[in-house]
This record gives C-alpha cells, sequence and structure tokens, in this order.
C-alpha cells in the first residue's frame, strides 16, 4: 500500500461495515484501531504532498474524462490531516460516551465510518459530479448520526436536516447539469481554463446554484436555520464532528471553487455581499447564542456564528493586492482547524458536563469547577480559541485577517472581527461565570468515567498548541 | 540554545510549572500546594537575580521563535524589564506568603493558587515582552487570568465586578489590538528598541500614527486606569484581599503603566512623539487621572474603594512622569513604578488585615484599632505617609524627581496638579491615621475571627509580609543614593533611554 | 426548439415544481415525494442538456443512474425517519413546530422541578 490515498476511502468503508457486523461491542475497537490508521495513513500522504509537491490517483486506472480523478493539495492536507486529529480523539470519547449512555451506539460506528470515508473522498475530489455523490454521501451519513438517539426531538431535527442537506445537493446537481450542458466535462482541471474564456448566462446561473445549494449545507446566515436543533440535538459526539467537520467540508468546496473555476465570477459585490451575510451571522449567532439556556444550544449557535467569520474570508482574498490575500488565506485556514479543534473540545466537555449534571441546562452548572475542572478548563480553552485571544490558535487566524484587512484598507472588516470576538467572549463568559459559582446544596452530579475528559482536554490543548505550529500549517497548505 | 535562553523560560516556568501543578491538586494538600507556590517564587528571585547581575555585566538575554513568517516571539531582559520583574517577583513571594495566612479556612483553594501563579507568569511575561506582539500575548493571558480571581467569592457582587472588568478589558485588549497590528502594517515588526522605531516612516505617516498612538494608549489605559477608563478598578476590590494588593495594585495597573512606557519610549521613542504633540495630551490625561482619583477617593467609606481609587490617581504619577518629556522626570515616573508597587501592596496588606481579624471594611469603624492592631496600623501609617510623599520616604523621591522635572520641562502646571493631588493625598489619609490613635476602642469589633495571642495581634503569616514591605518603603526612602536602590537602577534605565 | 431541449425544458420546470413542494408542502411525505420530483428535473436535464446534435452522451446518464441510486437511498432514510416520527407522535407534519417541542419541554422540566420540591418539603 505505498500509495495511501485509495485505502483513505476504502478502509473506512470496510471498517464501517464490520462494525455494524460486529455489533457495538467490538466494533468500537475495530473503530479506533482503523481510526489510527488512517491517521498514519494521513501523515504519509501529507509528507508526501510536502516533499513532491500535489498527488493524483486515477481511480481504476482510468483518466478522466472517463474516469475519475482524484487529487490532493496542500489545503485538501490541510483539510484531511484535520479531519482525523479531530476524529480519533472524538472516537475514543464515544467510546467512553457510550459506555454512560447506550441508546442508538449500534449505528454510531458504521455510520462514522461512512461519514469519514464520504468526507475524505470529497476533499480529494477532483470533479465536480464526484463532488455531488460525496455531499450527498456525507449528508446521508451526518443524518444518520442525527437520528440515531431516536427520541422524538432528535428525528425531528435530522428530517429537517435531512430534507435541508437533499435540497442543497439537488440545487447544487442542477448547476452541475448546466455546466455540463455548456462545456461537456464536470472535471475541475478541465473546466477551469475553458471559463475564463467567457463567461455564459447559463455558466452564471449554474455557479449561482451551485453556490446556494452548498451554503445551504454550510448554513450560512440566512441558511443556518436548521443548523441548532440539528447540532444541538444530537447526541454530543455527533455534535462535535458535525460542528468541527461537516461543515467544514461544504465550506472547502466554496473556498475551493472560489479560488479555482469560478474565479472569473468571484467579484468584489459578490464577496462583499458574502462577508457582509458572514457578518450578520456573527452578530445573530451570537446573540441568540447568549439567549440560549441550554448549553448545547448555545455551542450550536455560536457555530452559526463562527460560520460567520470564516466567509469574511471572500472580501480579504478577492481582488486585494497578493500579499493581503495570502496572509487572510493563511489566517482563514488557521481559522478552519481552530474552529475545529475548539468547536469538538467544546462539545465534547458539554457533553461531560451533561452527562454529571443529568440536564442540559446551563442554570445547574454552579458547582462544576469542583467537581470536574479539568473539564471545565477544556471549556475555557476552546473557548478563549473561539474568541480569538491569545495564546491559541483562534489568537493567530485573528492577527493574519485584522492584519490582511488592515493592509487592503476595509476597516469595515476590522470591526465586525474585532467586535465578532467581544461577542463570542459574552456567551463563552456566560458558562464560564454560572460554573464558577459555588454549588446549590441539593445539586448531585453524577461521577462520569474520568476517560472521558482526557480526549476533550486534547482537542482543546490542540487548539492552544495549534498557534506554536501554526507555521508547519501553512508550510502544508503553501505545498502543492 | 544558549544559557541565557534558558534563563527567560525559566524564568516564565518558575510561576507557570508549580501554577499548572496546582490546578491537579486535591484541596487537602495544603502542606505540597505551599512547598509548589515558595519553591516557584524564590527560584524566580534567584533566578531574576542572577540576571540583574548579568545585566550589569553587559550580558544580553534576549530569546526568539519565529512563530510565523514575519512573526516572532521575544523575549528580553533589558534594564526596564528587569525592573519590572523583579518588583513583581519579589512582591509575589511576599504575598503567597500572605496569601496562604489569608485564605487558610476559605474553599477552592487550588483554584485560587493556580489562577494566582498564572496571573505571575502573565505579568513576567508582559514585563520580559520584547515586542508588541509578545506584549499584547501576556497582556491578554494577565486579563483570562485574573478574572476567576476577582470572581473567586462567588457572591452576586463579585459576579458583577467580573462583568465589568471583562467588558473593561476585553474591549481595551481588543482596542490595543486593532493598533499594534496596524503598526505592524506599517512597520512589518514592532521590536522594542531605545529610542523608537517609527521615527524612521516617512513624514506622510504622522496622522495614521498619532490615531495609531491614540488607540495604543486606549487600549492600556485601560489597565492603567486612565480617567475615563478606570471603572473597573474599584468594582474589582470584591477580590480577596491577595488578589487587591498584588494585582489590582501592582500587576495589572503596573502592566499598563509599563506599556505606555514601552510604547513612548522604544516604540515612538521620546523626541518623535514630542515631535508629532503626542506627549502633551497624554500629559495633561494623566493629571486629570491623578486629580480626579485623589478626589473621588475622599468620599469613599470603604477602606479598600479608597485605595482603589488612589491606585487611579498613583498610576497616573507613572504616566506623568513619561510624557513630561525631560529626563529627570522620567527617572520619577519609572521610580514611582516600584515605589507606589511597594507602598499600595503595604496598605491592601493592612486592609485585608483589619478585615479578616476584626471583619472591618468601613473606616468609619476603625476608631482605634492602632490600639488593638499596633503592627498593623503602624505599616499602614508609613505606607500612607509614603503615598503622601512624606520625606524618609520611598514616595518623596519618586515626588521630588517628577517636581524637579515639570520645573525642567518648564510645565508648571503639572507640578501644581502634583502639589494638589499631595494635598488631596493627606486629606483621605490623614482622618484614617486620626482614627486610628485618637479614638476610643468600640465595645466589641465588628467580627473578630482571629483573637489576639500574646504579642501577635493576628495570624503571623498575615502580619509579616505588611511589616517587611513597609520596611522596605522606608530602606528605597533612606537609602535611594546608595548603588543598589531601585533609584539608582532607574537612572541606569534613563540613561540608555536618552542616550540611544 | 430541438428536442433535446425541450426534455431541459421541461426538466427545469420540474425542478422548480420540486423546490418549491419541498419547501411549502407541510407534510412530510409530500416533501420526500416532492424531493423525488426534484430528482427526476434535475435528471431530465442532465440527459437534456448533454446531448449535443441528437447523438446520445454516455456519460450524463452515466451521472443520472449514479444519481438515481442516490436518490432512492435518501428517499428510503427519509422514508424511516418519518416512520420513526409516526410512531413517536402520531403526526407526519412539518417539522416548523420544534420550538413548541422545546417549550412543551421545557414545560416538563418545571414540573419536574416543583414535583421534587414539593416532595423534599
Amino acid at each position: 500500500m505505498s500509495d495511501p490515498i485509495p485505502w483513505l476511502i476504502l478502509l473506512p468503508l470496510l471498517w464501517g461495515l464490520l462494525s455494524f457486523l460486529l455489533g457495538a461491542r467490538r466494533g468500537d475497537q475495530v473503530a479506533v484501531v482503523c481510526l489510527v490508521i488512517q491517521l498514519a495513513l494521513v501523515a504519509l500522504l501529507v509528507g508526501q504532498v510536502v516533499s513532491e509537491g500535489r498527488q493524483y490517483y486515477a481511480v481504476g486506472g482510468w483518466g478522466a474524462p472517463l474516469g475519475i480523478n482524484l487529487h490532493v493539495d496542500g489545503l485538501a492536507s490541510v483539510m484531511l490531516l484535520l479531519t482525523h486529529v479531530v476524529i480519533l480523539p472524538l472516537g475514543i470519547y464515544a467510546r467512553y460516551y457510550f459506555s454512560h449512555d447506550v441508546k442508538g451506539v449500534g449505528y454510531f460506528w458504521p455510520m462514522l465510518g461512512f461519514m469519514s470515508a464520504a468526507i475524505n473522498t470529497l476533499f480529494m475530489s477532483d470533479d465536480i459530479f464526484n463532488i455531488y455523490v460525496t455531499i450527498e454521501l456525507l449528508g446521508l451519513a451526518a443524518v444518520g448520526l442525527v437520528g440515531i438517539a431516536g427520541n422524538t426531538e432528535s428525528i425531528l431535527a435530522a428530517i429537517r436536516y435531512l430534507l435541508v442537506t437533499l435540497l442543497g445537493s439537488g440545487v447544487y446537481l442542477a448547476g452541475v447539469a448546466l455546466i455540463y450542458g455548456s462545456y461537456g466535462s464536470v472535471s475541475l482541471t478541465v473546466l477551469e481554463p475553458l471559463i475564463e474564456n467567457e463567461v455564459s448566462v447559463a455558466v452564471f446561473l449554474a455557479a449561482i446554484l451551485m453556490l446556494v445549494g452548498l451554503l445551504l449545507k454550510t448554513a450560512l446566515f440566512p441558511f443556518h436555520f436548521w443548523l441548532p436543533s440539528a447540532h444541538g440535538g444530537a447526541l454530543t459526539p455527533v455534535s462535535a464532528l458535525l460542528s468541527a467537520l461537516v461543515i467544514k467540508a461544504s465550506f472547502y468546496l466554496i473556498l475551493r471553487m472560489w479560488l479555482g473555476v469560478y474565479a472569473p465570477l468571484a467579484t468584489i459585490p459578490t464577496a462583499q455581499l458574502l462577508g457582509g451575510l458572514g457578518a450578520v451571522a456573527i452578530l445573530w449567532g451570537s446573540v441568540m447564542a447568549f439567549n440560549q439556556t441550554r448549553l448545547k444550544m448555545l455551542i450550536a449557535y455560536s457555530t452559526v456564528a463562527q460560520i460567520g467569520y470564516f466567509f469574511l474570508l471572500f472580501p480579504l482574498i478577492t481582488e486585494v493586492g497578493s500579499g493581503a490575500a495570502e496572509i487572510a488565506m493563511q489566517g482563514g485556514v488557521i481559522q478552519l482547524v481552530a474552529h475545529a479543534l475548539a468547536k469538538a473540545a467544546m462539545f465534547a466537555a458539554s457533553g461531560v458536563m451533561i452527562l454529571s449534571m443529568g440536564k442540559d441546562n446551563i442554570a445547574l452548572l454552579s458547582g462544576i469547577s469542583s467537581r470536574l475542572p479539568l473539564t471545565l478548563f477544556t471549556f475555557a480553552l476552546a473557548g478563549v480559541t473561539l474568541m480569538g485571544l491569545p495564546p491559541t490558535g483562534g489568537f493567530i487566524a485573528k492577527w493574519l485577517m485584522v492584519s490582511s484587512a488592515v493592509i487592503s484598507g476595509q476597516w469595515i472588516w476590522v470591526v465586525v472581527m474585532i467586535l465578532g470576538g467581544l461577542l463570542s467572549a459574552g456567551y463563552v463568559f456566560k458558562v464560564l461565570r454560572q460554573a464558577l459559582l459555588p454549588a446549590a446544596a441539593e445539586m448531585k452530579f453524577r461521577p462520569v468515567n474520568p476517560p472521558l475528559e482526557w480526549p476533550a482536554f486534547l482537542l482543546a490543548f490542540m487548539s492552544l498548541s495549534l498557534s506554536f505550529v501554526s507555521g508547519n500549517v501553512l508550510n502544508i497548505l503553501g505545498a502543492g | 540554545m544558549s544559557v541565557n535562553e534558558c534563563l527567560l523560560l525559566l524564568v516564565l516556568a518558575s510561576s507557570l510549572v508549580p501554577g499548572v501543578i496546582i490546578f491537579f491538586l486535591p484541596e487537602s494538600r495544603i502542606r505540597l500546594r505551599t512547598l509548589l507556590n515558595l519553591t516557584g517564587a524564590i527560584l524566580k528571585l534567584l533566578l531574576i537575580g542572577y540576571m540583574l547581575w548579568g545585566i550589569q555585566h553587559n550580558q544580553i538575554y534576549i530569546f526568539r521563535h519565529n512563530l510565523l513568517p514575519n512573526l516572532e516571539l521575544v523575549l528580553k531582559v533589558d534594564a526596564l524589564a528587569a525592573l519590572f520583574v523583579t518588583l513583581s517577583a519579589a512582591l509575589w513571594l511576599l504575598t503567597t506568603f500572605y496569601a496562604v495566612g489569608y485564605l487558610e479556612r476559605s474553599p477552592h483553594r487550588s483554584r485560587f493558587f493556580g489562577f494566582f501563579s498564572l496571573c505571575v507568569t502573565a505579568t513576567v511575561g508582559v514585563a520580559m515582552a520584547g515586542n508588541l506582539f509578545t506584549f499584547f500575548i501576556f497582556y491578554e493571558l494577565l486579563t483570562l487570568s485574573t478574572y476567576p480571581l476577582v470572581v473567586h467569592r462567588g457572591t452576586e457582587a463579585a459576579i458583577r465586578a467580573g462583568n465589568i472588568y471583562l467588558i473593561y478589558t476585553l474591549s481595551g485588549g481588543a482596542v490595543l489590538l486593532v493598533g499594534i497590528i496596524w503598526l505592524y502594517s506599517l512597520l512589518g515588526q514592532v521590536e522594542f528598541i531605545y529610542g523608537g522605531v517609527v521615527a524612521a516612516l516617512d513624514s506622510k505617516y504622522s496622522p495614521q500614527l498619532q490615531i495609531i498612538f491614540l488607540l495604543l494608549i486606549i487600549g492600556l489605559g485601560v489597565k492603567a486606569a486612565l480617567v475615563p477608563l478606570h471603572g473597573w478598578l474599584p468594582q474589582a476590590m470584591v477580590a480577596p484581599a491577595p488578589v487587591s494588593a498584588l494585582l489590582h495594585a501592582v500587576a495589572v495597573v503596573k502592566a499598563g503603566a509599563f506599556g505606555i512606557i514601552r510604547i513612548v519610549y522604544e516604540v515612538y521613542g521620546v523626541e518623535y512623539s514630542q515631535s508629532i504633540n503626542l506627549l502633551t495630551p497624554l500629559a495633561i490625561a494623566a493629571s486629570i487621572t491623578i486629580i480626579w482619583g485623589s478626589l473621588r477617593a475622599l468620599w469613599q467609606d470603604d477602606l479598600k474603594r479608597r485605595l482603589a481609587y488612589s491606585t487611579v490617581s498613583q498610576v497616573s504619577y507613572i504616566v506623568l512622569g513619561v510624557s513630561l518629556c525631560s529626563p529627570v522626570s522620567t527617572i520619577g515616573g519609572i521610580v514611582h513604578l516600584v515605589h507606589q508597587g511597594i507602598m499600595k501592596i503595604t496598605l491592601f496588606f493592612c486592609a485585608g488585615n483589619y478585615a479578616e481579624t476584626l471583619g472591618i471594611h468601613k473606616i468609619s469603624e476603625m476608631n482605634g484599632v492602632g490600639w488593638r492592631m499596633p503592627w498593623t496600623s503602624l505599616a499602614f501609617c508609613i505606607a500612607a505617609l509614603g503615598m503622601m510623599g512624606a520625606p524618609l520616604t520611598a514616595g518623596y523621591i519618586s515626588k521630588l524627581y517628577l517636581n524637579q522635572g515639570a520645573e525642567i520641562a518648564d510645565q508648571m502646571w503639572a507640578s501644581w496638579a502634583l502639589t494638589a493631588s499631595s494635598i488631596l493625598n493627606a486629606a483621605y489619609f490623614l482622618p484614617i491615621m486620626y482614627r486610628f490613635w485618637f479614638k476610643a476602642q468600640p465595645q466589641t469589633w465588628v467580627q473578630e475571627r482571629i483573637h489576639a495571642r500574646g504579642r501577635w495581634e493576628t495570624h503571623g503569616l498575615l502580619l509579616i509580609p505588611p511589616l517587611v514591605s513597609a520596611a522596605a518603603t522606608l530602606v528605597a526612602g533612606i537609602f535611594a543614593d546608595t548603588d543598589w536602590s531601585p533609584l539608582y537602577w532607574v537612572k541606569l534605565i534613563v540613561k540608555r533611554e536618552y542616550l540611544p | 426548439m430541438t428536442g433535446t431541449l425541450i426534455y431541459a425544458c421541461v426538466g427545469a420546470v420540474l425542478f422548480v415544481c420540486g423546490v418549491t413542494g419541498l419547501i411549502l408542502l407541510p407534510h412530510l411525505l409530500r416533501k420526500v415525494l416532492a424531493f423525488n420530483i426534484m430528482g427526476s428535473g434535475i435528471f431530465l436535464m442532465l440527459v437534456g442538456l448533454g446531448q449535443h446534435d441528437n447523438i446520445s452522451d454516455p456519460i450524463p446518464q452515466a451521472m443520472v443512474l449514479t444519481g438515481i441510486v442516490v436518490a432512492v437511498a435518501a428517499t428510503a432514510l427519509a422514508l424511516a425517519f418519518v416512520r420513526r416520527l409516526f410512531y413517536l407522535t402520531g403526526k407526519a407534519q412539518s417539522v416548523a413546530n420544534l420550538k413548541s417541542l422545546d417549550q412543551t419541554e421545557e414545560k416538563l422540566i418545571t414540573m419536574e422541578r416543583n414535583k421534587e420540591g414539593d416532595a423534599s418539603k
């Protein structure tokens, strides 16, 4: 297995099936072992990208236009590495989580395998139809994960999520049809020079359809309506996976097409529109997060706000000087990584607290600081990352993005980013403050399995130490 | 990595590592916790002592780590940094003793001491930061690690104070960040260098530089409690006494004032900042703060709040000295960084002793307390006299240099402001002393928690630290002319700042 | 208008109908049907637009086959969820009432607390 690319797709599919056949009891061991192997494979692949440049793989030996091409460049490497660095601790977390709460465990591991396979393929895809297939698979696996708890709330959330994701990928596929009709190809590599030559109405329409479809899945304001119930209502390991990784997948696609095939259409007004929606998302998401009474809903709304941050990237990379654009791009990618790590840590930590409290209610948190100090510390670290304060990876991201905005003179986005950081401090400290209060006399905390706390802490610690390795991340980004 | 580089990291680690370990210690491991704290504090002092020796022998202590291309983490200890590091490390040791005694029976001590050590790490980091980026990292870390200490008691008032504290400091930090990033976008890197670095820029940038200066001063002014950004400081007094003593009287406000020193001297440069008219407005703001803080202090009945407003006023002495644009006033300003720290920590220790021993929080309850707690009250009086600028105390030296500096710089209004403030200082401290010694004791104290035993008017660990710091106030005043006094060291710094 | 373009236009109309239905219809089963109509519309567009000069192009046909498989799987998943929801609540209505569900849950929690309070008295 000299070439890791096909194994990154086959292995998760295989262990997904195997863990279904073995059942939850032994399936989880297989899953965790295979996740470790996948991480090693990704490390190998990233090593190849850094040393040799972009990697290609033609599935079954059939190249484009007949077959399917897979390719891995710098951005895809970062995303793959991020996925596996997040998914492995969450897998370990889930093992211990289900020792407290077994409902739905039978479906979790197979779904996780399928999700992992879909997201790996998505990052490596090089044609727009293959991308459709992968986002659909990713969506179905994610919906399945939301629904595994099987109670009314999660089923309702799953159905709503399912309908949105089907609508999103349907609209996207309509765009693909228009593109194929215009150019007779779906390969990104083939399309890129073609679109550069002329932009017809059909292509313009296709671009809008594809963008809207992907925005629906990324849950940018005003398409965010499905996200809080899905992310807040699912089982905690699932919430962490969805918030940390699944929304990043569709954002990754928007970013790639923005920089790649649709670069001629990426104009300042469009970029400003996306940035504006991002700004509203930051404001709305933060205010809504602050008003929540349930911890997981608060974190879910925080995701809505943080998605807004990602979209501020577009005005910063569009038609500005190459220096500013490069810095913004670096900042945006660090922001993606930092958010994924911090949000996974935050959901995981909240899951521990909720298990201990027995209910998901912020008002009951008082006294948790002496019961679960490590978990509270995890939550705080993740919160600091989200606020973009030093010494975390979130700070490096904010520094780079604000620098870029200052260099290109876009002061409005500077204000938005700074204000967004302060707003996120508002809802993070709402939780921390409650947790630092002395415990109510009648409150009884249940004991939790101590190993449950460590994967969450590991994730938060990585979001902190990201600031020291961000140079390495940018090296990977710059390769290939 | 050379020995000198390791030394810098060790100075940080000597409080960070014990802090992290303490977080995970169970509440009952009192001995181990105290041992860790003291080991860290003493180790830090030893390391710093070694570095002080090195600096005098022209050793260079600098550590660089590239986070990103164009983004460096720089730690360095120059003469100015050494002054602040020494101050915080010495007072940390003293406060650790005090805190061990003060928190003897209270809950959540692991959390308290953990964050306490983290705060000290952040303060030392602020002092050792070699460029603005590094400075900002530790500056914000200081905000984050002091918050849990402000809300430590978990009462309604503590939570409210914590909210106000966060709103002020986080907003200030955000403004500071914008200023720093703007400056970085103009200069690439902004290291602290004697004489400043921005003078190299073309003169067409001076309007931008003025705005940036304003942003930086607003950001730093929140922590330095410049009026009207001082609102958090009196509120934060709900924190336990050791926190008020070390952090709010020394670490946090000094971090702001220290930042202003760095900005004026080592980023903008005195002459350049004077040439684009930045220093006079700053001096006026500082004077207003000095008067306003003293005036507000007059009306406070709560002892700690009166001390807090006094801090607001006193910290601006430093800013005033820095912005008067004469070497003599600079000496006065920087030496006040140390002197104010020693005197104010004494006052807060004493306030804590009254509260912890007799349950006294208000000045109106202090009649005759001098006869019940003579040693504490003696320490209080020495420090209060120092604050007024009485001869033989450290405060006299600061005021002497500040006044002379104002005269030399031909800005007599500043001198008037200082005199007015001295009168006000007397007006709010002398009545307290009068109550101590010349009013009759009440029948019973508010809530006597610790009873006198023989010679000990209160717990030994509570009594010794204020006595030590009060003695230091006298020593720094009487022996100001020797070549191991803070004044001598400050003269060394100023010589380097003005003659780069 | 050539024959293939007619397919594409009909596909576009079906697509719009499907999207409208998916958004507006309250009953979940109808939403699932609307999704299928939307899917069929897209497939017609793919095949219709992909054919130039009346020569049939195999690639869009292969895509449509893949698309159909995906759509069948999605429909099956949707139906399974709707059945489960019907089993739990006795309704298969639109999901816009999540908020009221939250409120009822809040009520349940407060009732439970009151009960606990009474018991402790």
